[in-house]
């Protein structure tokens, strides 16, 4: 299993330090007019830490299958949350799960005036707790809520050996260097 | 399930676009050289504030310059300190004497200087230990800790050691609910037999702390204490998590209810409950560790019983308030109208009008109760709400123009929001997961409010690295205009829970030079080289002997055996602004003393070789420091060596 990770890891490295030099030639020529842009994209977010797992943050964004949930990270400009020391537990809905929303509804939470709508829908797929698959499982017997960071709770349940948070059922996990990511296929939308 | 487990996600090759921009929170060019001037003390001139920062872990506080983050000094407070022998010499040791034997450390969390009329008065500075729950108190004027008390019937002295505003008390909080009294009993059956004190100590006009009394409250975890001020003074606000009770995997289990507790407590009510006799005196063995500064010396005492409150037996006294998410901070604002709740699982901050507390109480508005403890309405108490303001607020502070800033750890931002509209006005991020954050006097009516200091928990990138263990980092903003501004970054000592600021005038001119050499009572002192001499008891020794520059008297000494204990008791005769000399001995099995002009210190060895040892000064004094040196000769066991000593062969 590690070296499987490792192995996916290595491209993603390469890319990394590739768009490293990239934006390094760019920085340079842009030098004098970014001082208010340059402070946006700081933070723990944009840190090389070298660990020996992704955070859930450099996860997503290596995904094909979560490019509309990384855009909409950086729509609503979350991305420090999500590369917190945490631990966060993070539901994550692939593209297909943003699919089932409305387009136009999904085009309007993109825009720069719904930025804070955007992030609590966001915020209702973090967890600021540690939740392995185990601890849902147990969760569910033991009729615990998820506390999300949006303020509302979510519900575990254990259906037939699917697991089910909020209503959507997790189809795959992935161990990040600050918690969990599950994969979910719907958005969980907050019900305030 | 399994299945599920081993899936592993495919990643692509999309590129990580944001993974490194720009890193470093700076502005460049004007901007940038301008933050250098706001910082900048020229060599040779003084900050304008000082900064003291818990050390954390390291059961000491640093004393820090601002804005120039230059730090001047470690106090040793709660862990012992060999860089001056405090906790190794004879006269410290009683400082780390507590109900559970010597504890030589010590986790050190919340420092408040003292108040009088809701002002920093700058006498003294309070520091609590979370670990074996005491309070220390240090002088201001010398900088070094002269009191620790310990804290009985509790565990995890965290809501502490906040300063009412004419320093009448101190509050020590219990964050592990226990058994009160102490009882052997199955951790499962915590719920409704474990309790929370929480300690009202009072502070005299010498600044010396006495437990006056426990308010005996249910086993919640009491995390963060703030007191009333101004319209509010005389009451104390203290945040509770786990109401739930929870004894095992709290990160799950202390999570589960919708909303904890503020509990309100009306300190002037119980203190005249207390004065006129009321509460039980119960069980509670601590320590009281004294130090004087005429002896040099510290003294414990074992302490027997306190007074012991029932919240249910004095009406009108104790409330609890509903609050979302087990809380962490609770801060009162300059005018003690507004108290600010942060649930650290919440995106919201909750905030209680006095006023309205008030109305609940006076119409008994609860909403039930906990333990018989009456519940006040959560909706007719809370005033506003800034609402997504950022994730995991912790800890708000004041500046005294209509504004609060609180921080937010997992999304690592300070936020400025306005109080009575509660709309937030600016965010910037913090280098990265900010804990508490400072504002010179932001715990007063009367913040001082030039510079805020964040301190976070973690460091990663900021500087060079040195290795997996890194100093916490703190970042010093600018506060004097509308939008926040982060002008400079230095690293701390330990890990810096809270600090306390206050502006440098209001100290520098009292802070003592040296200790009178006439003034030292200490009962082995030598005030000149003529009292120095050498006296055997026993098979203890003890030296009485003086250091100037550049010479210790008696230098040599003979007569010493091998299983003596030796007492070196020395004073320096030096009677001048920063000439400290230092003592070190071969094969002593404990610190070196720095000790400062006037003053006696003592330290013990106890020679196991035959043969003739030095001794030497460890602190660079004078241009024959290096000469500055002496011998102990050390013979058999049974050896008839007359005992003598002798300074240039006199």
């Amino acid at each position: 299993m590690k070296t499987t990770l490792k192995l996916i890891l290595w491209p993603l490295l390469t890319l990394f330090i590739l768009s490293c030099n990239t934006n390094a030639e760019k920085d340079k020529t842009a030098d004098t007019i970014t001082t208010e842009k340059s402070q946006e994209k700081t933070g723990q977010a944009f840190i090389d830490d070298k660990s020996a797992l992704p955070n859930a943050l450099k996860l997503a964004m290596g995904s094909e299958d979560h490019t509309t949930l990384v855009a909409a990270v950086q729509a609503a400009e979350v991305e420090n949350a999500l590369v917190n020391v945490g631990p966060l537990t993070v539901f994550a809905p692939t593209n297909n799960a943003f699919e089932k929303i409305d387009q136009n509804t999904l085009n309007d939470l993109l825009k720069p005036e719904n930025k804070s709508q955007l992030a609590l829908i966001l915020t209702n797929h973090v967890a600021p707790s540690n939740y392995p698959i185990e601890m849902l499982v147990k969760n569910a017997e033991k009729n615990r809520k998820l506390y999300m960071a949006s303020g509302e709770y979510l519900e575990v349940t254990n259906v037939n050996g699917d697991l089910l948070v909020g209503g959507t059922k997790i189809v795959a996990t992935v161990k990040v260097s600050n918690g969990w990511v599950h994969i979910v296929d719907d958005v969980i939308l907050p019900k305030n | 399930m399994k299945t599920i487990k081993n899936i592993i996600l495919v990643i692509s090759t999309v590129g990580l676009i944001y993974s490194c921009g720009n890193n470093n929170g700076g502005k460049s060019g004007a901007m940038a050289s301008n933050n250098a001037e706001k910082v900048y003390v020229a060599p040779g001139e003084h900050d304008e504030y000082y900064a003291f920062m818990s050390g954390g872990y390291s059961g000491n506080v640093t004393v820090y310059g601002l804005p120039s983050g230059r730090m001047f000094k470690e106090i040793p407070v709660f862990s012992q300190f060999p860089t001056s022998g405090y906790g190794y010499s004879e006269e410290t040791k009683p400082m780390f004497n507590t109900s559970f034997g010597f504890v030589p450390w010590g986790d050190a969390h919340h420092p408040d200087i003292s108040q009088t009329n809701g002002e920093l008065d700058g006498r003294w500075l309070f520091i609590n230990e979370n670990n074996t729950p005491r309070i220390a108190r240090i002088s201001l004027t010398t900088f070094e800790t002269e009191e620790i008390i310990e804290i009985p019937n509790s565990a995890g002295n965290h809501a502490s050691s906040f300063v009412t505003e004419n320093t009448e008390y101190i509050v020590a909080g219990t964050r592990f609910a226990v058994p009160n009294p102490q009882k052997d009993m199955p951790i499962s059956d915590m719920k409704g037999e474990f309790k929370g004190p929480l300690t009202f100590i009072a502070i005299d006009d010498e600044g010396h702390m006495k437990i006056d009394f426990q308010l005996n409250m249910p086993g919640f975890n009491y995390d963060l204490a703030h007191p009333g001020r101004n319209k509010s003074h005389g009451w104390f606000f203290f945040t509770s998590y786990n109401t739930e009770e929870a004894n095992t995997l709290l990160e799950v289990n202390a999570s589960q209810n919708d909303k904890d507790y503020v509990v309100a407590v009306n300190w002037k009510m119980l203190s005249e409950y207390v004065a006129n006799g009321g509460g039980e005196k119960v069980a509670g063995t601590y320590a009281h560790n004294v130090y004087n500064e005429k002896t040099h010396s510290a003294t414990s005492t074992m302490m027997e019983g306190v007074i012991s409150i029932d919240p249910r037996k004095v009406e009108g006294a104790v409330y609890y308030i509903p609050i979302p998410k087990s809380p962490h901070g609770i801060d009162v604002d300059p005018s003690g109208e507004y108290i600010v709740g942060s649930g650290k699982l919440s995106t919201d901050l909750s905030i209680y009008s006095f006023t309205k507390i008030q109305q609940a109480i006076a119409n008994k508005d609860f909403e039930g109760d906990a333990y018989g403890i009456p519940v006040l309405n959560y909706e007719n108490t809370l005033t506003g709400v800034v609402t997504q303001a950022g994730l995991g607020p912790l800890h708000t502070e004041f500046d005294g123009r209509g504004n609060a800033y609180t921080t937010f750890f997992i999304s690592s931002e300070v936020v400025k929001w306005k109080l009575e509209t509660w709309e937030v006005l600016d965010r910037l991020p913090t280098y990265y997961s900010v804990g508490h954050l400072m504002i010179p006097g932001g715990n007063s009516r009367t913040p001082d409010a030039k510079y805020m200091v964040a301190m976070n928990k973690i460091t990663k990138d900021r500087y060079l690295p040195t290795g997996p263990e890194l100093e916490h980092s703190a970042q010093l903003y600018d506060i004097t205009s509308d939008k926040m501004e982060l002008i400079y970054d230095f690293p701390t000592h330990g890990e810096p829970h809270y600090a306390a600021g206050i502006a440098a005038s209001k100290i520098k001119d009292n802070v003592k030079k040296y200790y009178d050499l006439e003034d030292n009572d200490h009962p082995y002192v030598a005030k000149s080289e003529s009292e120095t001499k050498v006296v055997r008891n026993g098979n203890e020794v003890h030296v009485y002997m003086t250091m100037i520059r550049s010479h210790f008297a008696p230098d040599n000494i003979e007569g010493i055996k091998v299983g003596d204990k030796v007492y070196f008791h020395i004073t320096n005769l030096e009677q001048d602004f920063d000439v400290p000399h230092g003592f070190a001995m071969i094969g002593a099995n404990t610190a070196e003393l720095l000790i400062m002009p006037g003053q006696t210190k003592t330290s013990t060895w106890e020679p196991k070789r035959e043969g003739v040892w030095p001794f030497y000064c460890t602190d660079f004094c004078s241009a024959l420091h290096q000469e500055m040196q002496g011998y102990v000769r050390v013979s058999a066991k049974n050896s008839n060596t007359e005992l003598k000593w002798s300074l240039d062969e006199e």
